[in-house]
Parts: C-alpha cells; sequence; structure tokens
C-alpha cells in the first residue's frame, strides 16, 4: 500500500458534499446516505468497505450520475452535476464515468468486440477502424484477446466481468466506479480482475472508486473509506 | 449504420417469435386492405366506363326558363333566399329547339370533345316472332361514336352496314333475344299511325340491362319521319377530355346555355355513392387486421422492453440519452413495419392478379365474366401510410416507457 502523500496531488476529479439520499416509500422509506462527503484524485484507487446494507451502492450510484441525491452536491473535474438535468448527466457519463457493476451486464446479443465499441459508438470521438484496434487493444490487454468474436453469453462469468472492465475503460474515463466487481467471482478470478482494474486505471491516471467485501484486496488500494449506516467511519 | 439502429436490429432477434406474429399481422393488414381496394376500385371504374360510355358524360336536355315569380324574387330578396326560389320557380320546355346553335355554343367550351344530337321516342317494335316496346335512338353515327364507346360496343354484324344502309339499325342484344332477331333480318316499327320496316345490321351490348333490352339506333332522318319530328332534338350527348369535370362544367353549361345539363355523376350518384360506401366499408373492415398488427406491436415491444431493461440501464449508464432508447425501440417496429410493407405489397399484387383471373358473371348494372382489379399505386401507399400510423402509434407507448426507465432504479433492483 502506497501511502497517499507519495503521489502528486492535483485537484480531485470526483468530489461529493455532505450526500443524502432516502430510498423506499412511505413507512419503508430509509435514510440511506446520511451526509457523505469525500474526493478522489487521479491515479488513485479508494476501495470501500462495510457491511452489506450500508450505502455502499447507493453512493455509488449518485457519484456515477445515475441517481440524483436529495440533498449534497457532486463536482465532475470541477463541474457541479448534481442539480444538472438528465441530458447533462448522461453525457458526463458518456465523457467522464467508467462503470463496472457487481453482476457483468454485458449486453449478450453482442460481441465481446461490440461490448466494447459500444461507448465508443455514443461518444463518438475515433473513427470505426480506430474504434475496433481500440476494442482490440483493450480485449487484449485484459486477456481477451482470443476471444473478442464471442458473444456475452459464450463467456465464462470472469471473462465477462473482464470484457465489462474493458468497456468501462473505452472511452478514457477520468473516473472509473466499480461495484464488489469481484463479488461473484472465485479466488483466482477475482484477485486477477482486481489486479487488472487497478492496474489499468494507474497506468491511465484514473481515479477509481471500487466497493470490496475482501479486505485483502481493499489493503492493496491506496485509501479504504470503510463505511457504516450511510457515513463514512474517518 | 447508425448505432441505435445496429441495437435495435439485435434486439429484434430477441423476441424472434412475437416479431413475426407483428410482422404476419402488417403483411396481412396491408396485402388484404391492397386487394380490397383493387377490386372495389376497379368495378367502380369499370362501371364508370360503361355509364360514360354509353349515356355519356354530360347530357343536355330541357331548356329551362325562368318564371316572372323568379324575377321578382330576385330582384325583390337579398342573395339568401335567391337559390330556392330559382328553383321553385323554373319552368322546363321539353327538349331543343334549334340543335344546331346549342352544339355551336357547347364545342366553345375547352373540355369537351364531342357532341351528339340524339331524337329518341318510344315505338313498338315487330317481328315475325312476337312485339316488344323499344325506344328508338336516332343518331348521326359518326357524331355518336365521338361521345360514346357505341363502336367497341357492337357484338355482332357491322357498323359500316348500318353507316351504308339508310333502313339499317342498331338493336340491343336483350331486344334482339326476345324478337329473337338476328343480324340480316328484318323488322317493322310503329309509332303513331306510322308503320315502317328495318334491317338489323348490327347488334350491340352495353353490359347496362335495362338499355340492352329496349334500346335500338336509327339515323336521325330516319327517326324524324318515323317520329313525325322534323326539327329539333331530344338531347345532346357531349364527351369530355377530362371526364372528373364533368360537373363543373355541366353546371357552366346549364348557367350560359339555359338549358338542363347533367353530368354523369349526378345521373349515377346512386350507385357511385354505392360504390364508395363499399369502397370504405372493406377497407374498415381490413384495416381491423393492421389494428391487430398495431396491438401485436404494442405487446411485443412492451414484452422487449421488459425483457431489456437491464440492457437499457447498462447502455444509459455509457451515456445513451432517452431519445436514443426511443429510437431504439421504434427502429425495431419500424424495421418490422419495413418488412411487413414490403411484403404486404408482394401479397397483395399477387392476390389481386389471382382474383383478376377468377371467374365471376355479372348482369345488370354492368356485364363482366371475371373479377376486375384496378392496379393503382394509391393503394399501396394508403396501405402503407395506415399501418404506419397504426404500428408506429402503438409502439410510441413502450417505446417511451423504456426512455423513462431510471437507470439507478433498474440497477438498484426496483424496477419493475
Ligand atoms: N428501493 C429501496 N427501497 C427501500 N430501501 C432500499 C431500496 N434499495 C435499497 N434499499 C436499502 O438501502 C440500504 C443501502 O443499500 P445499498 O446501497 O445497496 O447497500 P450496500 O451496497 O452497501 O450493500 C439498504 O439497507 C437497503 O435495504
Ligand atoms: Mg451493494
Amino acid at each position: 500500500m502506497s501511502p497517499a502523500g507519495a503521489r502528486p496531488l492535483g485537484d480531485p476529479v470526483l468530489r461529493c458534499e455532505d450526500l443524502h439520499r432516502s430510498l423506499g416509500q412511505g413507512e419503508g422509506r430509509v435514510h440511506v446516505l446520511r451526509g457523505v462527503s469525500f474526493a478522489a484524485r487521479r491515479g488513485e484507487v479508494y476501495a470501500m468497505v462495510g457491511p452489506s446494507g450500508c450505502g455502499k451502492s447507493t453512493l455509488l450510484y449518485l457519484l456515477g450520475l445515475l441517481d440524483v441525491p436529495d440533498r449534497g452536491e457532486i463536482w465532475i473535474d470541477g463541474q457541479r452535476m448534481s442539480r444538472d438535468d438528465d441530458a447533462a448527466r448522461t453525457a458526463a457519463r458518456c465523457r467522464h464515468l467508467g462503470f463496472v457493476f457487481q453482476f457483468h451486464f454485458l449486453l449478450l446479443e453482442f460481441t465481446a468486440l461490440e461490448n466494447v465499441m459500444l461507448p465508443m459508438r455514443k461518444l463518438g470521438r475515433w473513427g470505426p477502424s480506430e474504434m475496433q484496434d481500440r476494442a482490440h487493444a483493450l480485449l487484449a490487454s485484459v486477456g481477451l484477446a482470443s476471444k473478442t468474436h464471442r458473444l456475452g453469453n459464450q463467456l465464462s462469468g470472469g471473462e465477462q466481468q473482464r470484457v465489462a472492465i474493458a468497456r468501462a475503460l473505452a472511452n478514457e474515463p477520468s473516473i472509473l466506479l466499480a461495484d464488489e466487481p469481484t463479488g461473484n467471482l472465485d479466488v483466482r478470478n477475482s484477485a486477477m480482475v482486481f489486479e487488472l482494474l487497478t492496474g489499468l486505471a494507474r497506468k491511465n491516471g484514473q481515479a477509481i472508486v471500487v466497493v470490496t467485501h475482501n479486505p485483502e484486496l481493499a489493503a492493496r488500494c491506496d485509501h479504504t473509506l470503510p463505511m457504516r449506516d450511510g457515513l463514512f467511519l474517518t | 449504420m447508425s448505432t441505435n439502429l445496429r441495437i435495435a436490429l439485435r434486439f429484434l432477434t430477441a423476441r424472434r417469435k412475437a416479431m413475426v406474429m407483428s410482422l404476419a399481422c402488417i403483411t396481412l393488414g396491408v396485402g388484404l386492405f391492397v386487394v380490397t381496394q383493387a377490386t372495389t376500385t376497379g368495378f367502380e371504374r369499370f362501371f364508370i366506363k360503361t355509364i360514360v360510355g354509353t349515356n355519356g358524360a354530360i347530357r343536355i336536355e330541357d331548356r329551362i326558363q325562368e318564371t316572372l315569380r323568379t324575377m321578382e324574387a330576385e330582384r325583390g330578396s337579398d342573395a339568401s333566399g335567391f337559390v330556392v326560389e330559382v328553383k321553385e320557380g323554373r319552368k322546363y320546355i321539353q327538349g331543343i329547339q334549334d340543335p344546331a346553335l346549342l352544339i355551336a355554343a357547347v364545342q366553345r367550351f375547352a373540355n369537351v370533345s364531342g357532341t351528339s344530337e340524339v331524337l329518341y321516342g318510344s315505338v313498338e317494335m315487330r317481328s315475325s316472332f312476337k312485339n316488344e316496346a323499344a325506344r328508338v335512338y336516332g343518331i348521326h353515327l359518326d357524331d355518336h361514336l365521338q361521345v360514346s364507346d357505341l363502336g367497341r360496343q357492337i357484338v355482332r354484324g357491322d357498323l359500316a352496314d348500318f353507316r351504308l344502309t339508310p333502313a339499317g339499325t342498331l338493336v340491343g342484344i336483350k331486344l334482339a333475344e326476345r324478337l329473337q332477331l338476328e343480324v340480316g333480318d328484318s323488322f317493322q316499327l310503329q309509332a303513331g299511325g306510322e308503320v315502317r320496316r328495318y334491317r338489323v345490321s348490327a347488334i350491340f351490348e352495353t353490359g347496362v340491362g335495362d338499355i340492352d333490352k329496349d334500346r335500338l339506333f336509327l339515323h336521325l332522318g330516319e327517326a324524324r319521319s318515323l317520329l313525325r319530328r322534323p326539327t329539333g332534338a331530344s338531347f345532346i350527348q357531349v364527351n369530355v377530355v377530362d371526364r372528373d369535370r364533368a360537373t363543373q362544367d355541366a353546371a357552366h353549361m346549364e348557367a350560359v346555355l339555359g338549358h338542363s345539363a347533367s353530368s354523369w355523376q349526378e345521373r349515377e350518384r346512386t350507385w357511385l355513392d354505392v360504390f364508395r360506401a363499399l369502397r370504405l366499408s372493406t377497407s374498415i373492415t381490413v384495416s381491423v387486421f393492421t389494428l391487430i398488427a398495431g396491438i401485436a406491436m404494442y405487446n411485443t415491444l412492451a414484452l422487449v422492453v421488459m425483457e431489456k431493461t437491464k440492457d437499457i440501464a447498462i447502455l444509459r449508464s455509457m451515456g445513451y440519452t432517452r431519445r436514443d432508447v426511443t429510437r431504439i425501440f421504434l427502429w425495431q417496429a419500424a424495421m418490422v413495419l419495413a418488412a411487413g410493407a414490403v411484403l404486404g405489397c408482394g401479397l397483395g399484387a399477387g392476390v389481386t392478379y389471382g382474383v383478376s383471373l377468377m371467374r365471376i358473371r355479372i348482369r345488370g348494372i354492368f356485364t363482366a365474366d371475371h373479377f376486375i382489379v384496378a392496379w393503382s399505386v394509391w393503394h399501396y401507399l394508403a396501405a402503407v401510410a395506415i399501418s404506419v400510423v397504426m404500428v408506429m402509434a402503438a409502439s410510441l407507448l413502450p417505446a417511451r416507457r423504456a426512455a423513462r426507465l431510471e437507470p439507478g432504479d433498474i440497477i438498484r433492483g426496483t424496477a419493475q
């Protein structure tokens, strides 16, 4: 584990302040996040740990602009996003954010290569052949160079998760959010996926926030953020 | 290919059976619409061709005289009450006194392509077999050929024989059958005290039963002496270049010439209305298929949306907008629709052709021995337009619902 101070610190690429979020309806409504504040810098890996149900996923969806906080603010690259409309948040997701969900979430009718190309097609920064080359390179970097043309449902769970990582990195996002990316993988696979994720992000200088239950993996991150009942314990 | 279209194409395969059902309904809807339009329009056009070819586009008859009462009304009241009173105050004077003058005036109308002076009267027709009441029409053959299809309606005998024979006649087929007359046979006509002998030069069949059973043509001069009408005419039959303008032309002629003028549309309004109602009711009936196609598409898309909520959330998380999601689902409908439209037009054309070969015996308002179909690109365009409206309208709802899904809700697992 490398100390945070040893790295060059820029402005945080992702920042949130006093986030509140309640979920559910009426009697069943739960105050899940109770004023979370947090900042993440490029090239750093943050591990979010805590018991099931403490609000880790809820926070991750808010940071990923997939959900709107009841109260509090989120900044991406210095720009306040928490109050923006759906179109602006969608555009920001495309440009700045990469997601890896707990369950692989590939589009199963598409090949691995096409899955990786989907975000690039939406972004429109690269031409068709460039997108192909990039997708091939990304799949090679997650060890799937030989399976680029397999359909999603012809890949194992670990392979699907690796495709999902390649896809999350496709648009060169400044922030990568991963919700228990190794949660449904065996020990060997989860170590491998975790190494890939952190290695690639460090190399590309991305901020990574990863939710994990595995203390061993969490220990290998730059920062650990323990969470209890909708608040960080620090 | 746009990315949305590419995604839509893959999603299509997810619910292949349901999509094929929608496709089949669209195909049937479009195809049957085309067939019903082709047959109803076919018969309608044939009916119009028959009546225009027989009684002409416009018929100019009795003189109209405005009575004194009308003139007073015209002077005394405002414009709104005026029309009704003109009708009340109209007096018709039978026939046409100076046909040559009237024809000269009619021919100045731009749309007019031919005129024929006709004198008719009731006679008794006697063959060696029996007697029948009949109506003689005195014509100048060449004039009348310009305003009717008489030339093509000859089924036996020869027009040339009629042209060269002063006592020659053209006899309706049913009339000839009743009197057991054949080409070359002679018979007598009696009008008033006059009895004269004539010969069958040719037998014609218009297809209209009422005409074929009591009409025969004579040379105008012969008709004049038989009917003892040395001058004047019963009516003038007018042909026009653009038959759809006949009604306006007739109204104009009536105003200018002071004679009643009726277009084929006015004369045959009853039958034309029957045809229109038939065409409308069959298209409504057949549109039920298209309605079912719309419902099927709605169901199919709703299923696909439900099945693909996770994929929608993934796409949204990558930056695909709500509009992209709407389009992905509308593209699916559009692709099935396009395939259905093409297949439906093919089906429609094929069945229309098949139907046109079917035998059916129709006598009365016209004569046909097989199904009459009309080939018009408008039938295909209308069929496709109806299916586009119904299917796309039905698709809009599920597509919108897909777009409204919140990616956060879906991933959290709370979306229904
Ligand atoms: N739709 C919902 N309605 C009510 N409560 C919910 C809903 N979704 C999640 N929760 C509650 O929110 C809390 C936080 O959930 P989550 O963020 O998924 O936890 P974690 O990811 O840390 O396991 C849990 O207690 C869960 O029961
Ligand atoms: Mg969770």
